[in-house]
């Protein structure tokens, strides 16, 4: 476990590299000189409170936002300064399975999945129709190919983005908030699938999450993004960490935060009513 | 004082800088249009929310308009005795002025809205995103097929709604006033010019097309991720394009005389 983070290959060079990489929006910091290294065909879950940055570091990711500084490497091309062009081909080695899903609404769930496969790959319609079923297979979603996206329940539309995000056989998965929204077992479903993506394609898995249990399970490596900085471990080294930071983060006192809110709330000013009520 | 002026040149200053990324839009957007592959079946499709879709509203309104050019026309032109010339009077008037006009303010209302809206949403709901991650230029798939089928449907509702005005204003002329059919269609015949009418019509009828469809589409675009930044767009896009329509029909009839 380190301050600074720098996750280690075992299976050679790792596909994604943080390299001193600071963010903001605006005038809105986000995180600063932030360094980590994802290995490759294991599962990485970064955590961190709300606004920490987990989401902007899986966008940075993808190049759908650029840095204020430092660099990105995916597969040792620095996503942050390539053209259009080059972000395609980098763009193929990714799949991402977005928080809300962003399925295409006007569109069937096959649609939806074969979408990609018609618009880059050189194949027929049958075979597109046996990719399209296989991932659809592999996510528990064989009986939906005919449904919109707005007939789907919330456990659904995240089998379906992630179908349609496995269906090009990318190497690099990235999942922002795979669990949220859903109930504990759609939630263990998604958690089941990704390691089962993981184990049968080999693929390495970026999961951003808030939820603690679930990370400890299948995170082979865990990224934290704490307020002054970011810790990096595997599971069980930061359970057993003597950093308060970490032990704050995965533990949190909730009663002790609880009574520090409703102290707050107590010693907040309040205004004397204007109106009839 | 001070407060004022520096309140009026950073005003001055966020619209130079918003019409500069209006044009680099409208730049990227002409670009991604003549980019290959072709979005065929996507513009056939935009066509027929855009164009088909409208067909109704554009008729009952073009045929209501129509009406009330020959009540109003007759009224006035009976007290001179030149009620004859109503045909031109309904013609010249829906031709050159109103259909063009009137058919841009419906279908920015009706398309324009739509077409905001829709790009906004996929925004807000990262399809957007979702797109560019595979790898799928959002403006070459979604935008451009949007701005070129408002750009081809906008004459071609013009025109109807053209013809339909005048056989409202044929209804109430011949069939309600009692004028002789003949004298409605020779009195139009004569008056209306192919080259400086219709085509002017029609030109005038494209660029508003094109106004329409840019605006509604790069307030799309520019969205902000809210449910209120999707409903202030849609908006927005309503009064700036009709407010745009009006002026820059004012300068092609100043400086054309269309």
């Amino acid at each position: 476990m380190s301050d600074q983070p720098s996750i280690s290959s075992a299976a050679g060079a790792p596909p994604i590299v943080f390299d001193d990489v600071s963010m903001a929006f605006g005038a809105r910091r986000v995180f600063d000189h932030l360094s980590f290294r994802v290995p490759a065909g294991l599962i990485a879950v970064i955590l961190g409170g709300s606004g920490s940055g987990k989401s902007t570091a899986l966008r940075l990711i993808g190049g759908l936002v650029q840095p204020v500084s430092g660099r990105v490497l995916v597969d040792g091309e620095d996503v942050a300064r390539l053209g259009e062009r080059q972000l395609t081909r980098v763009r193929a080695k990714l799949g991402m399975l977005f928080q809300g899903g962003a399925l295409l609404d006007a569109m069937t769930v096959f649609e939806n999945v074969a979408f990609p496969l018609r618009e880059h790959a050189r194949l027929s319609a049958a075979e597109i129709a046996t990719r399209v079923r296989e991932s659809l297979a592999a996510v528990g979603l064989p009986d939906a190919e005919a449904l919109l996206p707005g007939q789907l329940s919330g456990g659904m539309v995240k089998r379906a983005a992630l179908a349609r995000a496995i269906v090009m056989r990318p190497t690099i998965l990235l999942c922002d908030e795979p669990f949220s929204g859903l109930d504990p077992i759609s939630a263990c479903r998604i958690e089941a699938l990704l390691g089962g993506i993981n184990a049968r394609f080999g693929m390495t898995i970026v999961v951003v999450s808030h939820d603690i249990a679930s990370t400890m399970r299948m995170a082979a490596r865990v990224l934290i993004l704490l307020p002054d900085g970011a810790v990096e471990g595997a599971p069980a080294d930061l359970q057993r960490s003597g950093d308060a930071r970490v032990a704050g983060f995965l533990q949190p006192d909730v009663e002790a935060a609880l009574r520090q809110e409703a102290a707050a709330v107590a010693a907040a000013p309040v205004e004397a009513a204007a109106g009839p009520w | 004082m001070v407060t004022a002026i520096r309140a009026l040149g950073g005003a001055t200053v966020d619209a130079v800088a918003e019409l500069g990324r209006f044009a680099a839009f409208a730049a990227s957007l002409a670009r991604s249009i003549v980019t290959p592959p072709p979005r065929v079946g996507r513009l056939v499709d935009e066509v027929f929310k855009l164009g088909v879709l409208s067909l109704l509203i554009i008729c009952l309104c073009g045929a209501a308009v129509g009406a009330v050019l020959g009540l109003q026309g007759y009224n006035t032109l009976v007290r001179f005795g030149a009620a004859d010339s109503l045909g031109a009077v309904v013609g010249l008037s829906l031709i050159r002025e109103l259909a063009p006009v009137l058919t841009a303010l419906l279908t920015t209302g009706r398309a324009g809205s739509a077409t905001t809206a829709e790009i906004g949403t996929m925004a807000v709901t990262e399809q957007l995103d979702g797109l560019r991650m595979m790898s799928v230029d959002p403006l070459h798939y979604i935008v451009a097929p949007k701005a070129l089928a408002m750009l081809l449907v906008m004459p071609l509702l013009s025109a109807l709604f053209t013809v339909f005005g005048i056989f409202g204003g044929y209804l109430v002329g011949v069939r309600l006033m009692g004028l002789d059919p003949g004298r409605y269609m020779s009195s139009l015949q004569d008056a209306v010019d192919f080259r400086d009418d219709i085509l002017g019509s029609l030109l005038k009828a494209l660029v508003f097309g094109l106004l329409v469809g840019l605006i509604s589409t790069y307030r799309g675009m520019t969205t902000a991720p809210t449910s209120a930044g999707v409903a202030a767009a849609t908006t927005s896009t309503v009064v700036t394009a009709s407010v745009s329509i009006l002026l820059v029909d004012y300068v092609i009839t100043a400086l054309w005389g269309v």
